[in-house]
């Protein structure tokens, strides 16, 4: 068993499954506004949200914030923050300026509910594993 | 918790959908009307959609920023028997091309069954998120 957090399979579980949650939000206001004249396509990159998340580096991109003491509150540190958003690059722009494309949107919509189960899944795994350890199976 | 937004944010786009839906069947039945309550033929609305930002979240839902009248005058017809007709014998019809009307409820209804599976997908998530741990 790994107790160091960022090796720890319960804590990349869990930080997976919260990133997962956070791209299914994101695709879904995407397929929310497929209709919105000027709307612009967003998504994550999953592999860099998620070292972001395990290092506590998620908002490495925002502006600092500057303490006064030690006792304040650390922005970088332990306080989860929300990945960067990029702009999906449009295969066939229309006149309205909507970069919005259903297939891709429906493609990275069914591979992420598909990711969620599988984190989840592994979570369960890792939960199971650890009662056994506690309760020796009885 | 973020699959919560996704159902606020799909039902957003429902309910914006089935309004663009209602206007779309005003548009086709009133495709005949010659005059409306204020004497003139019925004008087609378009429902116009704008990002709806949600408080503290990222993600945005999607609302009606406006109902547009389309206030081109529609085709004249030759109907001289007609009340509305005027000295030459014209009716001014409404400007609804029932084929654009019909394609734009196509695009309608796929957006709002893309949309319902966008629920369906985050309600089966939640529920096993529900089951986590009970393995």
């Amino acid at each position: 068993m790994n107790l160091v957090p960022e090796f720890d399979p319960l804590f990349f579980s869990e930080a997976a499954l919260r990133m997962r949650g956070y791209r299914q939000q994101i695709l879904a206001s995407n397929m929310a506004n497929i209709d919105t004249p000027g709307y612009k396509s967003r998504d994550v990159l999953f592999t860099q949200a998620l070292r972001e998340q395990l290092e506590g580096t998620a908002y490495s991109n925002a502006l600092p914030l500057s303490s006064t003491s030690d006792r304040h509150y650390r922005i970088g540190g332990s306080v989860p923050g929300a990945p960067a958003l990029l702009y999906r690059m449009p295969m066939q722009p229309s006149l309205d300026g909507n970069t919005v494309d259903v297939e891709t949107e429906r493609s990275h919509f069914a591979d992420n509910a598909i990711r969620t189960e599988a984190a989840m899944t592994m979570l369960n795994s890792v939960i199971a594993s650890r009662r056994m350890a506690l309760t020796g199976n009885q | 918790m973020s699959l919560m937004r996704s159902f606020q944010v799909a039902s957003t786009a429902l309910s914006s959908q089935s309004l663009r839906m209602n206007a779309l069947a005003s548009n086709l039945a009133n495709a005949e009307s010659v005059a409306g309550p204020d004497g003139q033929p019925y004008r087609p609305k378009h429902v116009v959609f704008r990002p709806a930002p949600i408080l503290g979240e990222v993600a945005a839902g999607v609302e009606v920023a406006s109902v547009h009248e389309d206030m081109r005058a529609g085709p004249k017809v030759y109907k001289p028997g007609h009340p509305s007709a005027d000295a030459n014998g014209y009716i001014q019809m409404p400007n609804v091309n029932p084929v654009e009307v019909m394609v734009d409820m196509v695009s309608a209804s796929r957006s709002y069954q893309m949309n319902v599976e966008v629920m369906n997908t985050s309600k089966q998530l939640m529920l096993k998120m529900l089951d986590l741990g009970r393995g």
